[in-house]
């Protein structure tokens, strides 16, 4: 295949390539080529055609090499079939999900938890709770929502609003903004969840944007686009963790007789969206395993016959809605403790777009995918850092060989609800 | 006329101009197999949609002898038609094929299940009597798996399985919805004569055992002629014979319309069947 096909493909690569730049050269010449400038007298237009001509003969090149690249070098695709025997890949994930839940009550301990590390992992968790929440949308019902982060929201807001207005503390507050985000999830849900697929993606994409709209715009309510700031801090049963107490009240450190450091408290939240991930988690696990989670992934599968079977859609796909934006409020209400101060910039449609990243990247439904891939995308960026304006460059392009390594997400692999296999029925013994 | 379990009357289906279904009715009895045949595009599977409430008719009534008193099935919504106890198949298999064998027939017991669940919140309790209804639930499924000899395959993904077999699957999992009637739209399509000689036997089997109606959409003249109780015949929309298959293979009409032998040659058992 290389002799006398060698120079038919060569031609074809150069043809390629030639493509490629003229693309690149009517891109780059107005977004590269001019470029304009303030000077005394007035706007002027400065021309760089040299970093044109650089730009399009990278392209060039590449293509080229691209075209040329050997096909016994390719990248080995993952698109043959998945592997049904799930039997034999259930015990090391279960095994990583004992280790990686190990590790986050542990991190907190080891010698290198500073402040940053302790901080990025609280970030970390807050992005795989809202993934595990999302994941109950999107991977489990297969209903496409990219305003997510309205829910988020409204949780950050009834928990800012309720804590400043009524001074409730975190934890009678928690139940009530996941309550009222889910009841915005039953609200927004109700006139949408008609319709399907893009046109769903493009109501809740509306949603989202309408939410963070109305922050901005209600300012005698929400503070508009200043935000709201001295949102109280979660107290351990009552104790603040603060230098000095309150009259009439003790803190932490001197309750447990410890040197005040303000690294107990990064700890503290830790812990609680630990708890609170984890808590998500356990909730999904199990409801996956009950009628009304098949009955989402039946859904998903094929709405008709899921119909013709006696499943009632709209309900259905209501309860995931809700359960979704439910975890999405808990999550905003610890995100709105953990800042102590929000406003409608945190609440953007890149964060919708990160959060359905994860569960993308992660592998859709996969529970462990969200970890991995939600770590992956807020510890990267970390890393970039000294990269400056290139890291998300870097990001965009860790994201890209993931989807063409991995074209499922990172562990594509379901898990079914029930097995025979080891099913403790009333009656055993007839399997093989 | 005390077993008419299904009562069509003056069904009509308009699409704009098109009349797909023309003033049509007829009955389907209980522990009976009521075949509805007619070439392609005769309005069958329309008919089918307007029994299980995927379309309104546009004129017509249908209602369904249940225990609880008699239902106009034309006024519910679909899935509620299901949970009165119709239960369909569809021409191009609709399995959830990502999902095992065995959890598409317990997603089929959705609705005692949820009960049993007392809606999500026992069942996330943990309750025993929800442990109970689930494993009554599998049991129920491996009863109809092991009819099925699909037991072994019990873990895998349903679409996995042999075309065959997702066939047969298909129907047990219409039939773990517990139906008083099962409408199955074309069940021996792109089945070999030896596959669709057991689905024969296994269409029996349910109508002898389970004591319901089963309604059929065939064009697999073996599998009509060796079963049918009772034939109806459409074309363009219109009932144009209705009886017992020795009559309806006689019967000039669909003999013209449909089956297209010269009047005098005898029709053989096995016509060709049209594959969809």
């Amino acid at each position: 295949m290389t002799g006398e096909a060698t120079p038919s493909r060569a031609g074809a690569a150069l043809k390629e390539a030639g493509l490629a730049a003229i693309a690149a050269f009517a891109l780059a010449l107005p977004l590269i080529g001019f470029r304009t400038i303030d000077s005394e007298n007035g706007l002027t237009i400065q021309t760089r055609f040299g970093w044109v001509a650089a730009g399009v003969a990278a392209v060039f090149a590449g293509r080229l090499i691209l075209a040329l690249w050997p096909p016994q070098w390719k990248w080995r695709q993952s698109r043959e079939p998945r592997h049904t025997d799930a039997k034999a890949a259930h015990t090391p994930v279960r095994f990583v999900g004992y280790a990686i839940v190990s590790v986050a009550i542990l991190l907190p301990l080891l010698p290198f938890a500073d402040r940053y590390v302790v901080d990025t992992a609280t970030t970390v968790l807050i992005y795989v709770m809202l993934g595990w929440g999302l994941n109950i949308v999107v991977g489990l019902a297969g209903l496409l929502d990219l305003g997510y982060v309205a829910f988020y929201a409204v949780g950050a807001y009834s928990f800012a609003l309720l804590a400043r207005n009524f001074s409730l503390n975190f934890w009678e507050c928690l139940p009530l903004a996941g309550a009222f985000a889910a009841t915005f999830g039953v609200v927004l849900g109700f006139p949408v969840l008609r319709l399907r697929g893009d046109y769903l993606a493009i109501v809740t994409l509306g949603f989202g944007e309408m939410v963070r709209i109305v922050l901005i715009n209600w300012g005698s309510f929400t503070g508009g686009p200043n935000g709201l700031t001295s949102i109280p801090r979660p107290s351990f049963f009552g104790m603040p963790f603060a230098r000095e107490a309150d009259a009439g009240s003790t803190t932490f450190d001197q309750f447990f007789g410890l040197a005040y450091s303000p690294l107990h408290r990064l700890i503290f939240l830790y812990f609680i969206v630990l708890g609170l991930a984890l808590l998500t988690n356990a909730f999904t696990l199990r409801i996956r395993r009950l009628p009304v989670g098949r009955a989402w992934e039946a859904l998903r599968e094929d709405e008709i016959a899921a119909k013709a079977l006696g499943i009632n859609p709209t309900n259905t796909k209501l309860t995931a809605f809700a359960i979704g934006a439910m975890f999405a409020g808990f999550a905003g209400s610890f995100f709105a403790t953990r800042q102590g101060f929000i406003s409608p910039e945190s609440f953007t449609f890149i964060e919708s777009a990160l959060i359905l990243a994860i569960v993308v990247l992660g592998g859709m439904g996969s529970q462990t995918g969200v970890v991995v891939a939600a770590t992956l995308l807020v510890v990267l960026p970390e890393f970039g850092r000294q990269f400056a304006e290139f890291r998300m460059l870097l990001f965009g392009a860790a994201m890209i060989a993931i989807m063409v390594w991995r074209p499922h997400g990172l562990l594509a692999r379901r898990d079914p609800s029930i097995r025979l296999d080891g099913y403790v029925g009333v009656k055993r013994g007839r399997g093989p | 006329m005390s077993d008419a379990l299904l009562t069509v009357e003056h069904l009509t289906m308009r699409f704009g101009g098109l009349i797909a279904v023309d003033d049509l009715s007829f009955v389907a009895r209980r522990r009976g197999i009521t075949a509805l045949i007619g070439p392609n595009g005769a309005g069958k599977t329309t008919v089918f949609n307007c029994l299980t409430g995927f379309y309104k008719p546009t004129v017509g009534r249908i209602t369904l002898a249940h225990p609880g008193g008699p239902m106009l099935l034309e006024q519910m919504p679909d899935f509620r038609i299901a949970r009165a106890g119709v239960a369909r198949t569809f021409q191009n298999i609709r399995l959830f094929p990502r999902m095992t064998v065995l959890e598409n027939l317990v997603v089929a017991q959705h609705n005692p299940l949820m009960r049993a669940s007392s809606y999500t919140i026992g069942g996330l309790l943990g309750l025993p009597s929800y442990r109970r209804a689930e494993a009554a639930a599998v049991d129920a499924a491996c009863a109809w798996l092991e009819r099925l000899g699909l037991l072994e395959r019990a873990d895998e993904e349903a679409g996995a399985l042999p075309y065959g077999a997702q066939r047969r699957l298909e129907v047990a999992r219409a039939m773990c919805t517990r139906p008083l009637l099962l409408c199955l739209d074309e069940p021996a399509a792109g089945l070999n004569p030896r596959e669709s000689a057991e689905l024969n036997r296994f269409l029996v089997g349910i109508r002898d055992r389970e004591g319901i109606g089963i309604l059929l959409i065939e064009h697999d003249m073996s599998v009509v002629m060796g079963i049918s109780d009772h034939i109806i015949v459409l074309d363009y929309g219109r009932c144009i014979a209705a009886g017992a298959p020795d009559d309806i293979r006689r019967n000039p009409a669909v003999i013209r319309a449909y089956l297209g032998e010269p009047e005098d040659a005898p029709l053989p058992a096995q016509t060709g069947s049209a594959p969809s």
